[in-house]
């Protein structure tokens, strides 16, 4: 039997001074882990520098304003510039993508983790995968030859059937080049991402609980509500920020099935849409010099946004990922 | 011996919580009503098309299975079978665009292959010229010149960075794990018009293959950085400590034990960095100029690219042009799969 | 871990100076495991029930892929009794268990042979509804495991929920459950409360009353204290004693002091490096004093394991 005696001993602090080649290694690797620091600012900089006059000139019009015009009077290159069309529809066709590619996305993990037999869940994964490889213009020239006539029928239907719902209806039936198709291309190019944090939130639910549920008679499904869908929520949720983030920056696939027009629609069906990051390479090759300096303002805008929307996604992701262990 | 043998055969393993031949023969029963009724349904309505058989089918055998289902076991077995009918559907769904990409890009891309298709350029025939005439062969170069340029500016750069999360664990890993996910967000064309912006204009400088790969490099740093990151984690702790209990330094440590164990793995960042890249269109129609001709000087002079090739035949607007570029996709996407395949056979064999 | 090492831990978990003896004065220091046992059976007389009503596993033979885990066990459950399940580590006591009530289907590649009765009729007969069978046979887990995001309350009731049960008087049936498994007292002016924040103990005492409220025949608990420290140990194992009067329990342990205290009969698994067979089952104080196989004598006695 031991007795306990309390002593007053501070404990020692161990400290070891890392040899010279050690301190050189560490020193070059903190530099070097600061360069993803460095680019973000630079971006930031550089952008707001050369746009900085267009923030001056246009003001808060540079956002809200719906007029994009530049004109050369006097050998003076003037213009309006405003991408509050721009940032509407770009918001309007990623919260399209999002709404239809979530429930897909989040079925498809749950079919994954606790459906899928070994060999439909090998195939699927690799399908995943591969949607995730394909180069963003295969998206566009597949959605502008494939995808769009189909989805334009689909437009009619919805218009015919469904227009007394705000969203579905539209001042004209023109369908063609809608943001509803742009949407529907974005869905497919976001499934990927979100469908693989949903998938890794929910291979996190906890096995001991999941055992709890079917001891208790519970269902594939009643297990799924009780256990799953509480721990993983907020992952799913995170991974369709992380979606919202993807679809807002994407520029080419958009480019090439959207019509892009400095008007204010929020009818998804109709045919028209805006787009920054489209716009942006619209506009690029007649800009003046005046013009292009908007252009860079609206990436900046652009930037920042992105910005903001992925970092709030990682937090919630980080935050599901760790309340899981 | 022989007697233990008799005793374990004498009973066969069975899985009775599988489905029976009369659970099947129900189950296909209930699939050949569906497919009925949706035959019937589709020629009624004006709904048409195949996706129109598919989805009217899908709705139509999910109900009667869970409606069957509800007989069987009440409220909580149809619930249940609706829910795993919907989350089989939502997998099918992901498959179909696929296959759909695959095939319409194999289809239409293969009638554009003929002879000088990989060794001619477009530098004496025009995008709206016959098919057979001129190549892709400057935007091949083109591409691989841009890529390997981007790896050799950013794979230092992110293997130092994943380093530093996972060695040195220092006291901004948060911090820096925070940007390089906040990077991996930035949109393709940010990273052009930013390069643009602070290499192109109002300088004497004009866009070329290492001005394409700088605006490259910052899509490629996070998708290598955080893959290296989850390679390096995987190598276990006790190889480490073998290296330093035998005295050797941080430094040697990581060079002579950690970098070689995850050597693999590494070159898996690499490539699915290269994978990510290849087939960026956005940020190059800013900063490499526009070449139909090969360009085999990487810092002077505009060049192409794959990605870039395609998107400028888009623009003529013929069916030559439109040819063209779908047999330049095709040719892109073939690269990406290599890629993508080569990854994947090097990082299972990793695991195996 | 060894049952041996598990004598030892729970000492050392104690302190320096407690054991289990000094944990519940109301029994004197007993010296061997068929005295506590013997002890138990003054205490509860077991009813008469012959075995062979209550649950009877018939030829059990578990696979995990092509591996056989479990050869070959046939035994019955009698209603309203507490049977233990004991032996070394790997002797397939965890695996038997799991087919009891079908939760070894849930390992890939899982396999099995033989016939698990419950009144007679085979719960592994096609067509059975499996979720009707784990209503009647609960279990209670190694680790507690209870529902974070529902209050204690609701997770007492979650079995009602999971499996769309109706019950008229709901606060009735939270409080018996409660009360059933010792718990009641404790967390009678909290169950708006999380479940989070209960000790260990305390959570696998709700995860025992969670199991209660769908009113299952059997119990099965496997290593339910493992997880726990010696006084919540001491806690469940009177809950077991409460519950068996209405109830029939199986239970998995490797603490052979434990099998002793709260257990009728006891059941010896043993493997060879093959599969896990069944070595020697009957009336617990005959196990711990007079085994008939000599292994189950080296092993009660501490010997090997």
């Amino acid at each position: 039997m031991s007795t306990t005696v309390h002593t007053t001993v501070a404990p020692r602090e161990i400290s070891t001074r890392p040899r010279p080649s050690d301190r050189l290694f560490r020193a070059i690797l903190n530099v070097m882990s600061y360069s993803s620091l460095l680019i973000l600012t630079l971006i930031g900089t550089f952008l707001i520098f050369r746009g900085f006059e267009t923030f001056r000139d246009q003001g808060f019009k540079f956002i809200t304003g719906f007029e994009w015009t530049s004109n050369v009077v006097d050998g003076v290159e003037k213009g309006t510039f405003g991408i509050g069309a721009m940032i509407i529809g770009t918001l309007l066709i990623a919260f399209t993508a999002i709404a239809i590619g979530v429930p897909i996305s989040a079925m498809t993990a749950l079919y994954l983790n606790f459906y899928a037999p070994a060999k439909a869940k090998a195939l699927l994964t690799t399908i995943l995968d591969l949607m995730a490889a394909f180069p963003s213009i295969l998206f566009g020239l597949w959605g502008y030859f494939v995808l769009a006539p189909m989805a334009e029928y689909w437009a009619k239907l919805l218009y015919k059937y469904f227009r007394w719902i705000p969203i579905f209806d539209a001042p004209q039936p023109a369908f063609a080049r809608s943001p509803f198709i742009a949407a529907l291309v974005l869905t497919v190019m976001i499934i990927p991402i979100v469908t693989s944090v949903s998938r890794e939130v929910f291979s996190q639910a906890p096995l001991d609980r999941i055992q709890a549920a079917y001891a208790l008679g519970a269902t594939k499904w009643a297990m799924i509500r009780t256990v799953v869908i509480p721990f993983g929520a907020s992952g799913v949720v995170g991974g369709a920020m992380l979606g919202l983030g993807r679809a807002m920056g994407e520029t080419v696939a958009i480019y090439m099935v959207l019509n892009i027009a400095f008007i204010n629609n929020l009818h998804i069906l109709y045919g028209v849409g805006g787009n920054v990051a489209s716009m942006i390479v619209q506009k690029w090759g007649e800009s003046g010099l005046v013009e292009s300096k908007a252009l860079l303002a609206a990436g900046f805008v652009l930037f920042m946004l992105t910005l903001i929307v992925n970092s709030i996604a990682n937090l919630i992701v980080r935050y599901a990922v760790k309340s899981g262990k | 011996m022989a007697t233990n043998a008799t005793v374990v055969s004498a009973m066969k393993p069975t899985m009775p919580w599988q489905p029976t031949r009369g659970d099947r023969a129900r189950s296909v029963i209930r699939l050949l009503i569906s497919a009925l009724l949706t035959y019937g349904i589709v020629a009624l309505t004006p709904l048409k098309g195949k996706l129109a058989y598919f989805f009217v089918f899908i709705a139509l055998s999910t109900f009667i299975t869970a409606v069957d289902k509800f007989r069987a076991g009440g409220k909580k077995a149809a619930q249940d079978s609706f829910v795993s009918a919907l989350a089989l559907t939502a997998g099918v769904i992901v498959f179909l665009p696929v296959a759909s990409i695959l095939f319409t890009t194999v289809s239409r891309g293969v009638k554009g292959f003929h002879k000088t298709l990989l060794t001619d350029t477009m530098a004496k025939a025009s995008i709206t010229d016959p098919i057979s005439m001129g190549g892709i062969l400057h935007a091949i170069v083109g591409t691989i010149m841009i890529v390997l340029l981007a790896s050799i500016i950013s794979v230092p750069l992110s293997i130092m960075t994943a380093l530093y999360l996972t060695e040195i664990k220092g006291r901004a890993s948060g911090f820096i794990q925070f940007l390089v996910q906040a990077m991996s967000g930035i949109p393709s064309i940010v990273a052009g018009i930013f390069i643009y912006a602070a290499i192109l204009v109002n300088t004497a400088l004009r866009g070329s293959a290492i001005i394409g790969a700088l605006a490259l490099a910052i899509l490629m740093i996070p998708t290598v950085t955080r893959t290296s990151q989850e390679v390096l984690r995987l190598i276990p702790n006790d190889l480490r400590e073998a290296g330093l209990a035998l005295g050797a330094t941080q430094w040697k440590t990581v060079a002579t034990i950690v970098l070689p164990a995850a050597r693999s793995g590494l070159v898996t960042a690499f490539i699915l960095g290269v994978a990510r890249i290849a087939g960026e269109t956005a940020p190059l129609l800013f900063t490499i100029g526009a070449a139909d001709t090969l360009n085999l000087n990487p810092i002077n002079g505009a060049n192409s690219a794959l990605p870039y090739y395609t998107w400028r035949t888009l623009t003529g607007g013929t069916p030559e042009s439109m040819q063209r570029a779908w047999t330049a996709i095709l040719v892109l996407l073939i690269v990406v799969l290599a890629l993508f395949i080569t990854a994947r056979s090097i990082s299972r064999r990793r695991i195996s | 871990m060894s049952a041996h090492e598990d004598l030892n831990s729970q000492n050392d978990n104690n302190g320096e100076d407690m054991t289990i003896a000094n944990a519940q004065p109301s029994h004197a220091a007993p010296k061997s495991l068929s005295e506590v046992s013997a002890n138990r059976l003054k205490d509860r007389t077991p009813g008469n029930a012959p075995l062979g009503t209550g649950l009877e596993a018939r030829n059990i033979h578990a696979w995990f892929s092509k591996h056989l885990a479990v050869q070959d066990i046939s035994l019955d459950f009698a209603a309203g009794t507490v049977t233990a399940l004991i032996g070394p580590s790997g002797c397939g006591k965890s695996t038997f268990i799991r087919t009891l009530n079908r939760m070894h289907e849930f390992i890939p590649g899982a396999a099995m042979a033989g016939e698990v009765l419950l009144n007679g009729k085979d719960i592994y007969e096609r067509g059975t509804d499996v979720t009707k069978i784990r209503l009647q046979i609960g279990m209670v887990f190694q680790k507690p495991n209870p529902f974070p995001s529902m209050t204690i309350g609701e997770n007492v009731l979650s079995g009602l929920k999971l499996a769309q049960l109706k019950v008229t008087n709901k606060d009735d049936l939270m409080e018996e459950c409660l009360e059933r498994a010792g718990l009641w007292n404790e967390v009678k002016d909290r169950l708006g409360a999380h479940a989070g924040g209960l000790s260990g103990g305390q959570q696998q005492r709700l995860c025992i009353a969670r199991s209660l409220a769908v009113n299952p025949k059997v119990l099965l608990m496997d290593e339910p204290c493992s997880a726990l420290d010696p006084g919540s140990t001491l806690r469940i194992e009177e809950t077991i004693g409460e519950l068996a009067k209405s109830m029939t329990i199986i239970i998995v342990t490797h603490n052979m002091q434990q099998a002793a205290r709260v257990s009728d009969y006891t059941a010896f698994f043993l493997s060879d490096g093959g599969p896990g067979k069944l070595i020697e089952v009957g009336p617990t104080n005959e196990i711990f004093s007079t085994p008939r196989d000599q292994r189950t004598e080296n092993y009660v006695s501490g010997r090997f394991g």
